[in-house]
């Protein structure tokens, strides 16, 4: 018999339904697991007591009937998520023992579905890094690899994942956060459409691009707990979408076009791959794994066509001006008054500011707060601010005029596999264009995931990247799962912990 | 176009960061080596493009709600008062600001 780790979302909740196994004893086991793993550093809080509170619960409902998807299954939250029960630090020493009087709407949907939240994962400090070092309570280590980062910022949340220390997790993708990390770690990850899953109680970074989504170990995984995360919600987050929820795993099954045949499922779908993310930029043993996935989809019956997405390159910029904008107006609110870190000798009320929030954030934090100052103040906004957000409406406008040729985008998620602990730690400005395939569907508030696709150098995965068109994450999962079904990448574990 | 100290330490105080000597320094070598990568934006011919702000007002208007002005939360100060760094009888302590 598998041991209970082993298990994914779909299977544990099998076994749940049938009460062959309480969800106070998979709860035990994902904690116990996730103790005798802490030197990954992908936990920043446990709590037993209110975990197994929670399974309890679990297993009460189930006890008198109910049955549901996500009931009594364990999952993790990113720590960006505030939580009621949990201490939230957004990885940073800003928000040191900080306690939040309120569980994130996404969070709490989650909570209300039955999942058990098993602990808060580690992440870049306010989600802002692709390496998860920029955390203030230390790196994460790459289960494939323990020298190499897990990608950031969601990289708790990816190793913990792969490592089979909880079967899904909650990930937040600004300008691909969910993506690059699934990718490194040889995972499934899905960034919905922006204003999809509420921003209420997810720690602003970026307010205009920063969405959440699921990471698990499949395709059909992320549908099931997407489904509970996403619809309105009106009253507390402004930029969220009047759409309802849709059930994504019971779409799972349906044809993607009418030529569909059994043998031959994604017959009639018209994949795009844009030049611009096969150029030569991207490393060769990540190009090998994309090809080789991309003939799958032929196989499934799928057509590739070449598309053009000319401004992808422009991305950078655009999105190192916009993102670092929107995070130094958000963070503003941590002037050590009503929560945060405040410094402990100061003058005034403006030396208490500039000490308490100098010693709260870290080096990426403190360049980007000033990147952001800096093109907003009098006299820049519209060189950079307004031209930035006008190259965003032209980045979006050249996915609308790509979309009239193919139902789905596909190229690689990341230029290269995880690179070592430290590599980029020095130069920021490389670690900025090693999220050049990633950006463009940010900016443009498209839905994107990554879906392992194999191996490359040094036995790393590789993501697969597929970008839909606005709400078509049930054609993207579908596209997944299909692909999922034909191949085993996704069943791969790192060899220490499968 | 590159930035110089006296900018750093403009922009500092405008963010409310204090930065010593050697860390601005630094932040200057690093901001000017991200304003390198942004130059290439200026050559691009936005003109009466409207700049984005809501992705998917890309395919749609976007509403701006306004939502029922009736009262939706009910008084938790002690609750939101239990991460601050200094309170006093329900009050938020910061240094005298009125002489």
């Amino acid at each position: 018999m598998s041991e209970l780790y082993q298990l994914d979302v779909s299977a544990l909740a099998a076994k749940l339904a049938a009460r062959e196994v309480s969800s106070v004893e998979v709860t035990q086991a994902l904690l116990e697991r996730a103790k005798a793993n802490a030197d990954l550093g992908a936990y920043l809080a446990l709590d037993e007591a209110v975990s197994l509170a929670q399974a309890r619960a679990a297993d009460a409902r189930l006890a008198a009937g109910e049955r549901a998807p996500l009931l009594g299954v364990p999952i993790a939250h990113k720590d960006i998520f505030v939580t009621k029960d949990f201490p939230t630090t957004a990885g940073s020493k800003m928000l040191e023992g900080y306690r939040s009087p309120f569980d994130a709407t996404v969070v709490a949907k989650l909570a209300a579905a039955g999942a058990v939240t098993l602990g808060k994962l580690n992440c870049d400090e306010f989600a802002m890094g692709s390496g998860n070092d920029n955390s203030a309570y230390g790196p994460v280590l790459n289960p494939w690899d323990k020298t190499r980062v897990p990608g950031g910022s969601s990289g708790g949340s990816s190793a913990a994942v792969a490592a089979r220390l909880v079967p899904a997790a909650t990930g937040t993708d600004t300008g691909g956060s969910i993506r690059q990390p699934a990718s490194f770690t040889g995972i499934t990850g899905i960034k919905p459409t922006y204003g999809r899953c509420s921003r209420y109680g997810m720690v602003a970074y970026a307010s205009s691009l920063d969405q959440a989504g699921p990471m698990a170990r499949s395709a059909k995984d992320c549908a099931l707990l997407l489904s509970a995360m996403v619809g309105p919600d009106l009253d507390r987050d402004s930029t969220s979408l009047d759409r309802p929820a849709e059930d994504y795993a019971a779409a799972l099954g349906l044809p993607l076009s009418p030529d569909a045949t059994v043998a031959q499922p994604l017959k009639g779908l018209r994949i795009g791959l844009p030049q611009e993310f096969f150029g030569a930029g991207c490393a060769p043993d990540v190009l090998a794994a994309v090809h080789a996935a991309l003939a799958e989809y032929e196989k499934l019956g799928a057509t590739l066509v070449e598309i053009r997405l000319p401004r992808t390159e422009l991305s950078i910029p655009a999105y190192y001006i916009i993102a670092p904008a929107e995070a130094s107006s958000n963070l503003s609110r941590f002037d050590g008054v009503k929560f945060g870190h405040r410094a402990k000798d100061y003058a005034d009320l403006s030396d208490m500011y500039k000490k308490s929030r100098s010693e709260g954030f870290g080096e990426e934090v403190q360049r980007r707060i000033l990147t952001g100052a800096y093109v907003l103040s009098h006299g820049y906004y519209d060189a950079y601010y307004l031209k930035a957000q006008q190259i965003r409406r032209l980045i979006a406008q050249d996915f609308q005029s790509a979309f009239e040729q193919c139902d789905l985008i596909a190229g690689p998620v990341a230029p290269s596999v995880a690179w070592k602990i430290g590599e980029k730690s020095d130069d920021p400005v490389a670690a900025y264009l090693a999220d050049i395939y990633t950006l463009p569907a940010s900016l443009s508030g498209l839905p994107g995931m990554s879906v392992p696709a194999g191996f490359g150098s040094d036995g790393m995965p590789v993501g697969l990247q597929l970008i839909g068109n606005y709400f078509q994450e049930a054609r993207l999962l579908g596209a997944a799962h299909h692909f999922q079904c034909a191949t085993d990448w996704h069943t791969r574990a790192p060899k220490d912990f499968a | 176009m590159s930035l110089t100290l006296p900018d750093i330490g403009r922009i500092a105080h405008l963010a409310r960061l204090e930065l010593d000597q050697a860390h601005a320094e630094r932040m200057l070598s690093r901001l000017n080596g991200f304003f390198d990568l942004v130059e290439q934006m200026q050559a691009v011919d936005t003109a009466g493009v409207e700049p984005l702000a809501h992705p998917t007002a890309v395919i749609g208007q976007v509403a701006l709600r306004l939502r029922d002005d009736v009262v939706s939360e009910f008084n938790q100060r002690e609750a939101n008062q239990k991460s601050a760094p200094a309170v006093e009888n329900g009050l938020f302590l910061v240094p005298k600001v009125i002489e």
